[in-house]
């Protein structure tokens, strides 16, 4: 007998087919079957969807998973439930795990731990370099047949201009997207915050602006030299905005993505020597905040993704600078998208859902973002005027490690349904 | 949550003003033969340096003494911490030992700041990373008021690597609340454009000629190898450029105090001739500290 499941009376977005009207979503056996008014759904589970938005599920293309390697912060399981209860339905997580994933042999592991113990679609970046040394290619063909939908050295970027040069012919050759974690290694050495005047109060070491800005800018002319399809990862910078803003009206093959917390925090709302607040690319100044949220509204900005990056207790309760980079973020995007973009009116609701979908499918020929009949039946049921407080205690991520806990929003997700099946309903 | 003393920029001018009062109260002990007062009998300090220190670690013990309290000494050397110990462990391994005051020195900035959010002792900061040194501070404004009326309206100059700077960043607030026109100067790389923001009055110069001219005071600073992470200037002209030389002298106001938190680098970063000159006060400042200290142990063992 066929599994039926059926949204009942919800405004339905769907940005790819332009569909906005109050309509039923019927998935059978995991697809979407249909969209339109009073389906017939015999022997459906029902849900009734009415004054909330129903949207295609929500993908994250930018998660910290941290399987294999440090199962003590996080799992392919436990991530992938964070990531269902903040209502995204497909996350792809970076390959710098231990082992890093520059093989077919991690790939593989992941594609096969996450088949088995993720509640959402997981899919695997691979390397750009063997461990993310910057030095020899990885095996990207491999990794690309073994599921691998984009390469990065995230965190550990290619400082050697000939070496990433060759990834992206290689990319290209492929058809693989490259995406960077963009900071020039030797700019921001040692630093803990971005550079500027509360960098300078605290005493800390400062992440420049311009460390950011000088990859930004080579791997654009790189990008310009290979023809790649080149990717900006938790773009957080003016001078990166309008690089990329330049790059797309030449008419090169380049996207960006930001993370939630660079447009919703700057380094002058850091708790001082908080350790939540601290990640790379660091909280960067308000100018740079404004302009991040300026390249999302106007279509500079192709994606948010949450760089959720989790770490265990221990190795954030330290001294600042000897803490490790990174926050959680899956729970609390779209709270903050909301509270930032949608309820001030920088954005519309249907662009904040482009961002979320289209924008990450695009980048990476994912096969989700859209409520067509036939996709895969992943829906992300939101409530815009849903009033919820963030508890990290109860987070289902294994860590705690968020600036956000405590902080009660307006606007969030109420369901997540993956393969016509429900993952996450808020309680 | 303890009330400690973690910095300068946190205070008031008036709550500087009753140390500073409080601190000149106690100069004149240290000239009696009895040196002892009985104001904290009974009271535990534990000092805990995580990095090296000589004056001072001692002058906080000679200060606690004074006004009859325990003092114990530890150092990160002979503890724990080298054993693998986290900072939160330490600190909670110390405090459950009922110390009345933990004193602490660390390389990392904040690092007592944030123990103070998870111990209920209260933690006097005694130099964290490049951020503060209030009780440097606080004895340094004691030396100049030994020697001025007021520190209002007066022009100081302070040189040398003030981006690693704790005792720069302590001085810089202290002085800003009593409208002191502040002058830093150093090499560029040592001295980032955002300090002028620092506090009212800043204002930053690459010249030592420029910098020190109707100065009233001088602070002189360590150039402190260790805090480099890489050479960021060229060191072997570094005297040439941002030494304190006694030609200098004559261009600030003829009574200047020259001043320096220690310890000297004869040679590198001030001329002996200057160090050893009548205008030098390095040594007041030394003496200072034992009552500034002892002020402040009174005021948070007190309060």
């Amino acid at each position: 007998m066929a599994e039926k499941l059926v949204l009942r009376n919800g405004r339905v977005i769907d940005p790819a087919s332009r569909h906005d009207a109050t309509a039923d979503v019927l998935m059978v056996d995991g697809r979407i079957a249909a969209v339109g008014r009073a389906l017939d759904a015999t022997g459906a589970a029902e849900f009734d969807a009415t004054g909330l938005i129903v949207a295609p599920g929500f993908i994250d293309m930018h998660v910290h998973l941290r399987e294999p390697g440090f199962e003590h912060a996080e799992t392919i399981e436990t991530g992938s439930r964070a990531a269902a209860a903040g209502g995204f339905t497909t996350v792809c997580c970076m390959p710098n795990t231990k082992p890093v994933n520059d093989s077919v042999h991690v790939t593989s592991y992941i594609v096969e731990r996450a088949r088995n113990h993720a509640v959402v679609n997981v899919y695997p970046i691979g390397a750009i370099t063997k461990g993310s040394e910057g030095e020899e290619l990885a095996a990207i063909g491999s990794m690309k047949a073994a599921g691998a939908v984009a390469i990065s050295d995230d965190g550990k970027p290619v400082m050697n201009a000939r070496v990433m040069r060759r990834a992206m012919e290689m990319a290209r050759s492929y058809g693989v997207p490259v995406i960077n974690h963009c900071e020039d290694l030797h700019l921001s050495a040692g630093g803990d915050m971005h550079e500027g005047l509360p960098s300078v109060r605290l005493g800390l070491r400062g992440i420049p602006a311009a460390s950011e800005d000088v990859m930004v800018a080579r791997d654009l002319l790189l990008a310009e030299l290979t023809g790649a399809r080149y990717h900006v990862a938790h773009l957080s910078t003016a001078r990166a905005v309008a690089m990329v803003a330049f790059a797309k009206s030449k008419g090169l093959s380049v996207s960006c993505e930001v993370s939630p917390h660079h447009f919703a925090l700057s380094d002058g709302n850091i708790k001082p020597y908080d350790s939540n607040y601290k990640m790379k690319p660091p909280l960067r100044s308000a100018a740079d905040v404004d302009a991040c949220v300026a390249g999302i509204a106007g279509g500079a900005v192709d994606a948010l993704a949450t760089d959720h990056a989790p770490h265990a207790g221990s190795e954030k309760m330290q001294e600042f600078e000897k803490c490790p980079f990174g926050i959680l973020g899956l729970e609390t995007a779209i709270g903050l998208t909301f509270e930032r973009l949608v309820h001030p009116g920088l954005i519309s609701l249907t662009r904040m859902i482009e961002l979320y979908t289209t924008g990450p499918a695009r980048i990476l020929d994912l096969p989700h973002g859209t409520l067509a009949p036939g996709a895969q039946g992943d829906v992300t049921v939101i409530d815009p005027a849903r009033k919820w407080t963030y508890d990290v205690n109860q987070s289902a991520s294994k860590s705690r490690n968020s600036p956000f806990d405590g902080h009660a929003f307006t606007g969030g997700p109420v369901a997540s349904i993956v393969r016509g099946r429900m993952v996450w309903q808020a309680t | 949550m303890g009330r400690g003393l973690l910095g300068i920029e946190d205070l008031t001018r008036a709550e500087i003003e009753v140390i500073l009062e409080k601190a000149r109260s106690f100069q004149p002990v240290q000239r009696q033969a009895n040196k002892r007062l009985d104001l904290l009998r009974g009271r535990l300090m534990v000092n805990l340096f995580f990095e090296a220190s000589t004056r001072t670690r001692t002058s906080f013990e000679i200060a606690a003494k004074r006004l009859s309290a325990d003092a114990v000494s530890i150092t990160a050397s002979g503890s724990s911490v080298s054993k693998g110990e986290s900072l939160v462990d330490t600190l909670n391994t110390l405090a459950a030992m009922q110390p009345d005051v933990i004193v602490m020195r660390h390389a990392a900035s904040g690092a007592p700041h944030f123990l103070a959010r998870f111990l209920p002792t209260p933690i006097i900061n005694a130099g964290d990373g490049t951020h503060e040194h209030p009780t440097q501070a606080l004895l340094d404004a004691r030396t100049i008021l030994d020697n001025r009326d007021r520190i209002d309206g007066m022009r100081v100059a302070i040189i040398g690597d003030i981006a690693h700077s704790r005792v720069a960043r302590s001085n810089i607030h202290l002085l800003s609340k009593f409208g002191v026109d502040i002058v830093l100067c150093g090499p560029a790389p040592l001295v980032p454009r955002e300090l002028a923001e620092l506090a009212p009055g800043v204002s930053i110069s690459y010249n030592i000629s420029e910098a020190i001219r109707e100065a009233d005071v001088i602070m002189m600073l360590r150039v402190q190898l260790e805090r480099q992470h890489e050479t960021s200037y060229p060191a072997g002209e570094y005297f040439r450029y941002y030494g304190l030389r006694p030609e200098h002298l004559r261009l600030a106001k003829p009574d200047v105090l020259v001043m320096h938190p220690g310890p000297i680098n004869r040679g590198r970063e001030i001329s002996s001739e200057v160090a050893d000159s009548q205008r030098s006060v390095i040594l007041n400042q030394v003496e200072n500290g034992i009552a500034v200290r002892m002020a402040v142990l009174e005021r948070v063992l007190t309060n």
